[in-house]
C-alpha cells in the first residue's frame, strides 16, 4: 500500500538552516547536511530545501548543497527557492536532487512549468502555492507570501497540474509558524481538484495535526519544520501515532 | 565497474553516489566500448518513453545493451529504463521498446493519482537474488505513471499495489528491473544495488 509521507522542510539561508515564523524572524538551527542525514536515519519520508535568500550569488551555494546531500542522503529530497529558469533548474537536478519546487516563476511564467516537466518529467516538478484564506476561498501569494497575485488557488491548482506539474506543495499563509494545524479546508479543495499528489504545509503543531491534514485534508504527504528542528515530536513518534490510527506510513 | 548508461534522460549522480557509498566502482558512459567491457550495466531513466528509445537509437545504445543481454551481462533497469526493457508502451500513442522482456507498459486507470508518487510496498512472488534479504512488505520509493505489464507474470519477482497490482520488479536470467528507485530508497534501496553488484561480481 502507498504509504502517506512525513517531509522535514529545511529552510537554507547562506548555507544554513532557518525557520521563519509566518515567513519571519529567522532562528539558526544548524548545517543542512547533517540535518538531511539525520532526518533520514530517523525516518523521513522525503526533505525539501527551501533555499530563503535565493540571490543570483546564492545559486552556486544552493547547488553546491544539492550534490553534498546527493552524496550522503539515499532518499528524494526537493529544492526550492529563487529557481527561475531551466537552466537553473537542470542544474540542481543534475547535481542530485530529485524534485525542483517552483512557487513566484510559475506564476510569472507559466511555460517553466511545461518546459523543466518536458526536459526531467512530471515527477521532478512541484508547483508550490501560498495560499492566503479571502472571502470566498483563498489566494495564490508568491514572493515569499508577500505579494498578491488575484489567482485563485483552486483554479492555479487546476492549472499548474495541466502545465505538467508532478505535485503541489500547497501552503496555508495564516496557518504557517502558528502551530495550530493545518488548513484542512484549504488542503481537502485542493486534493479534490486535482488528481496529481498534494504535499500539505503550514501549522503542524501535534501528530494530531499531521493526522488530521492526511485524512479529513485528503493529502498525500505532510510537510512540517518547526515541530521536529525543535525536537518537540521526533518523526518516528508521528509515525507511531499514525499507524495507531490506521495510516499506513513506512517505518 | 558498473557503467551507468547515460542517454540524456535520468538521474545519474544519484545512482553514481548509492554506488560508491557502497564501494562499488561506476562510470556514467554512453560509450560502447565501456559499456561493453563493464562487469554490469544500469539503464536508469526518467520522463518520457517514446524519447528515451529515440536517445538510445540515436545514440545506437540500443543495439549495445542487446548485444550486452545476448552476452550474458547482468543488466539492472530502473524506473523510465525497467519500462524500456520491455516490448511497447502506450505512452504517445504507441512506442516501441528495447523488447528484451516481452510485455508492454501502460498508463494507470482513471482515479488514481498520477503519478504514482511516494513510498510503496514490496510484495515478494518468488526467490529472487535482487531481492535477497528484503523483508516481504518493505517499502521503496517510486514516482512513475506508467507500469510493466510483463506478457510472462512469471517473471515478476515483486508485486505492488497502486489500483491494482503491478510487476514492481523482474529478474529474467541476467535481467533485472525495478519500477522503484533504489538509489532513493534509503538503506534497502542500497541493499537492492549491493545484490545487483554482487551478481555482477560473480560474473
Amino acid at each position: 500500500m502507498l504509504a502517506k509521507r512525513i517531509i522535514p522542510c529545511l529552510d537554507v539561508k547562506d548555507g544554513r538552516v532557518v525557520k521563519g515564523i509566518s515567513f519571519v524572524n529567522l532562528r539558526d538551527a544548524g548545517d543542512p547536511v547533517e540535518c538531511a542525514k539525520a532526518y533520514s536515519n530517523a525516518g523521513a519520508d522525503e526533505l525539501v530545501f527551501l533555499d530563503i535568500t535565493a540571490t543570483i550569488e546564492a545559486r552556486k551555494t544552493i547547488i553546491d548543497l544539492a550534490s553534498r546531500v546527493a552524496k550522503e542522503v539515499f532518499i528524494p529530497y526537493t529544492i526550492g527557492g529563487g529557481i527561475s529558469s531551466l537552466d537553473d533548474a537542470r542544474a540542481i537536478l543534475e547535481a542530485g536532487a530529485e524534485k525542483i519546487s517552483i512557487n513566484t516563476a510559475a506564476v510569472r511564467n507559466e511555460r517553466l512549468i511545461t518546459d523543466i516537466s518536458k526536459a526531467f518529467g512530471n515527477q521532478a516538478v512541484i508547483v508550490a502555492i501560498d495560499a492566503l484564506r479571502r472571502e470566498n476561498g483563498w489566494e495564490v501569494f508568491i514572493s515569499a507570501g508577500t505579494e498578491p497575485t488575484g489567482l485563485d488557488v483552486i483554479k492555479w491548482a487546476k492549472k499548474v497540474e495541466k502545465l505538467g506539474a508532478g505535485e503541489i506543495l500547497l501552503t496555508s499563509i495564516d496557518a504557517d509558524g502558528h502551530q495550530t494545524g493545518y488548513d484542512i479546508e484549504l488542503t481537502a479543495a485542493v486534493c479534490d481538484a486535482v488528481s496529481i499528489p498534494v504535499i500539505a504545509s503550514g501549522g503542524a503543531g501535534s501528530p494530531e495535526d499531521i493526522y488530521r491534514v492526511l485524512t479529513e485534508g485528503k493529502a498525500d504527504a505532510a510537510l512540517a519544520a518547526s515541530i521536529f528542528h525543535y525536537g518537540k515530536y521526533t518523526i518516528g513518534q508521528v509515525k507511531e501515532y499514525l499507524h495507531k490510527k490506521g495510516v499506513c506510513v513506512r517505518k | 565497474m558498473i557503467a551507468i548508461v547515460d542517454y540524456g534522460l535520468g538521474n545519474l549522480k544519484s545512482i553514481l553516489y548509492a554506488l560508491e557509498r557502497l564501494g562499488q566502482e561506476a562510470i556514467i558512459t554512453s560509450s560502447r566500448e565501456e559499456i561493453l567491457s563493464a562487469d554490469g550495466i544500469i539503464l536508469p531513466g526518467v520522463g518520457a518513453f517514446r524519447r528515451g528509445m529515440e536517445n538510445l537509437n540515436k545514440t545506437n545504445l540500443t543495439a549495445v545493451l542487446k548485444e550486452s543481454v545476448k552476452a550474458d551481462k547482468p543488466i539492472l533497469g530502473i524506473c523510465l529504463g525497467m519500462q524500456l526493457l520491455f516490448t511497447r508502451s502506450s505512452e504517445h500513442g504507441r512506442s516501441n521498446g528495447l523488447n528484451i522482456i516481452p510485455g508492454r507498459v501502460e498508463k494507470f486507470g482513471a482515479g488514481l493519482k498520477v503519478p504514482h508518487m511516494g513510498w510503496n510496498q514490496i510484495h515478494k512472488t518468488r526467490p529472487s537474488s535482487l531481492l535477497a534479504g528484503i523483508p516481504e512488505g518493505a517499502f521503496f520509493y517510486f514516482a512513475h505513471s506508467y507500469y510493466p505489464i510483463p506478457a510472462d507474470a512469471g517473471v515478476s519477482v515483486g508485486v505492488s499495489e497502486y489500483g491494482g497490482q503491478f510487476a514492481s520488479a523482474v529478474e529474467v536470467g541476467r535481467v533485472f528491473a525495478t519500477q522503484f528507485h533504489p538509489e532513493r530508497s534509503g538503506n534497502l534501496g542500497l541493499h537492492v544495488l549491493e545484490n545487483f553488484c554482487k551478481i555482477c561480481r560473480k560474473s
